[in-house]
């Protein structure tokens, strides 16, 4: 006899998230953020936020520091993880790159002006 | 700014109401049947002067086929790019290097409805500009591209705009723009009307096409109001940035665009601050006040992206819409279609530590 509450099935578990892996439902699920900052003068500051787990920001930063000739760093952010820092406006240089290491473009933000 | 200081404008509001009721239906059904209108037209009215009852049908299938084989790729281009540029942008600019493009390909198709002919014909022609323009809104061939190259172009005009009274002006567009445009498509929709249809009398079957035209011209005929609705766009005044100092910048208009786009500032600037990853306050006599050097054209840019995200309905494209707080997320419900979504919480990021660290410390 199979009586159905019996089943080991819950039928109420939590089955993650139907809107992917996001922390917090609606807003920066996996998106990627490139952001711009200004710093003095005309100088320019680009982060990138929201890097997926299966790539090595390390490694992403040194091809992004030989492609775009520019310095940057790897940030540990509390809230935001790791965050890579560019030196210069890099936001399209960065969004054309991960488009073609076969990143979809809508999972991509770019902001600011 | 004393004159932004009435909270309540009537002309603003009135205009706002009229390119909103006017838009809802150009973006949502509108783009079909105003666009293969002309051809059709064009089709029909031929075919009633050179082609008798008999071979009517066939002929016209045949030149059917033949049209829409050349007309239809450049009709869909034109949907594409109007969905690209969706509602991008504030002001009246229009992409003119693809209009021309388009207008020949239609023209080697059909004859061209009156006012495109010449305008086609020369590329860069700025005395034609109004023309084309209105030309042009039908197309709505517009993207983010074409829209820096003609900045500069259209800051002249909006300096003019600005200069002039600002309601007075925009209406006297307006009206020019229902004067001319119902006139070009008039003739066509008469000469249908005329000639178009004498397998009206017959009592064979009709054909699906033929019925579709009779049904356009006979719906336009009953609310013209519907041909001038493409024009009717959604404008907001260009944000007026100056600098103060070295290392700020002031935008003046802020409450203006605000209250144009029915958001409430704090709202706006709180987007515009997370955008541009700064800070800043609001002074005294309402201008809002940029850390940062910001030229108007970022601005613009930021605020255009604004209103894609929190003030066109997703849905109809209208920008008459509602934005409710509701258990600390914001609702979006469109006035015109009666959409209901969600939208995404504004959120600052990652913000990299910039200027003296020890200043930072003293802050904290």
């Amino acid at each position: 006899m199979s009586v159905q509450n019996l089943n080991t099935f819950d039928p109420f578990a939590d089955e993650g998230d139907p809107l992917g892996t996001a922390q917090d439902v609606g807003s920066q699920q996996n998106y990627i953020h490139i952001r711009i900052q200004q710093r003095n003068g005309r100088k320019t500051l680009t982060t990138l936020q929201g890097l997926p787990k299966e790539y090595d920001a390390k490694k992403l930063l040194k091809a992004f520091k030989k492609e775009f000739a520019c310095n940057g760093t790897l940030v540990d952010d509390e809230e935001a993880g790791k965050v890579i820092q560019l030196q210069g406006d890099q936001r399209l240089k960065i969004s054309n790159f991960l488009v073609e290491e076969g990143i979809t473009k809508a999972s991509i933000k770019v902001h600011g002006f | 700014m004393a004159s932004e200081e009435p909270l309540f404008d009537p002309s603003l509001k009135k205009r706002k109401k009229k390119t909103v009721a006017f838009h809802e239906d150009p973006l949502g059904a509108d783009a079909d049947p105003t666009t293969p209108a002309p051809a059709t037209i064009d089709d029909t009215t031929t075919n009633g002067v050179t082609v008798d009852m008999g071979t009517k049908t066939l002929h016209e299938q045949m030149k059917e086929s033949g049209l829409d084989g050349v007309a239809e790729p450049a009709e869909e281009k034109k949907e594409d790019d109007d969905f690209k540029a969706m509602f991008g942008d504030i002001k009246k600019k229009k992409k003119k290097k693809d209009i021309p493009l388009d207008l020949g390909e239609e023209g080697s198709g059909t004859s061209t409805p009156t006012a495109t002919a010449p305008a086609a014909g020369e590329d860069l022609d700025f005395s034609d500009l109004k023309k084309k323009k209105k030309t042009s809104k039908k197309k709505a061939a517009i993207d983010m591209e074409a829209f820096e190259k003609e900045l500069n172009e259209s800051k002249a005009k909006e300096a003019e705009e600005e200069e002039a009274p600002d309601g007075k002006h925009l209406e006297e567009l307006d009206e020019t723009e229902l004067g001319e445009d119902p006139f070009a498509r008039g003739e066509g929709a008469v000469s249908v009307e005329a000639g178009g249809e004498p397998w009206l009398g017959s009592d064979r079957d009709y054909t699906y096409l033929e019925l579709l035209h009779r049904f356009y011209t006979q719906l336009h005929a009953a609310n013209p109001a519907l041909l001038t609705s493409t024009g009717k766009r959604y404008t907001i005044a260009p944000p007026s940035v100056m600098r103060e100092g070295n290392k700020k910048s002031i935008f003046a208009n802020v409450s203006d665009i605000c209250k144009r786009m029915h958001r409430p500032p704090e709202h706006v600037i709180q987007y515009m601050f997370a955008e541009m990853g700064t800070t800043g306050s609001v002074d005294g006599s309402g201008r809002l006040v940029i850390k940062g050097r910001f030229q108007q054209k970022q601005i613009e840019h930021v605020l255009r992206r604004y209103i894609v995200e929190y003030v066109t309905c997703k849905t109809c494209k209208s920008p008459d819409t509602l934005l409710t707080k509701e258990n600390r997320i914001f609702f979006m419900s469109c006035e015109s279609c009666g959409s209901r979504r969600s939208v995404n919480p504004i959120k600052t990021g990652f913000q990299a530590q910039v200027g003296k660290r020890s200043k930072n410390k003293a802050t904290k």
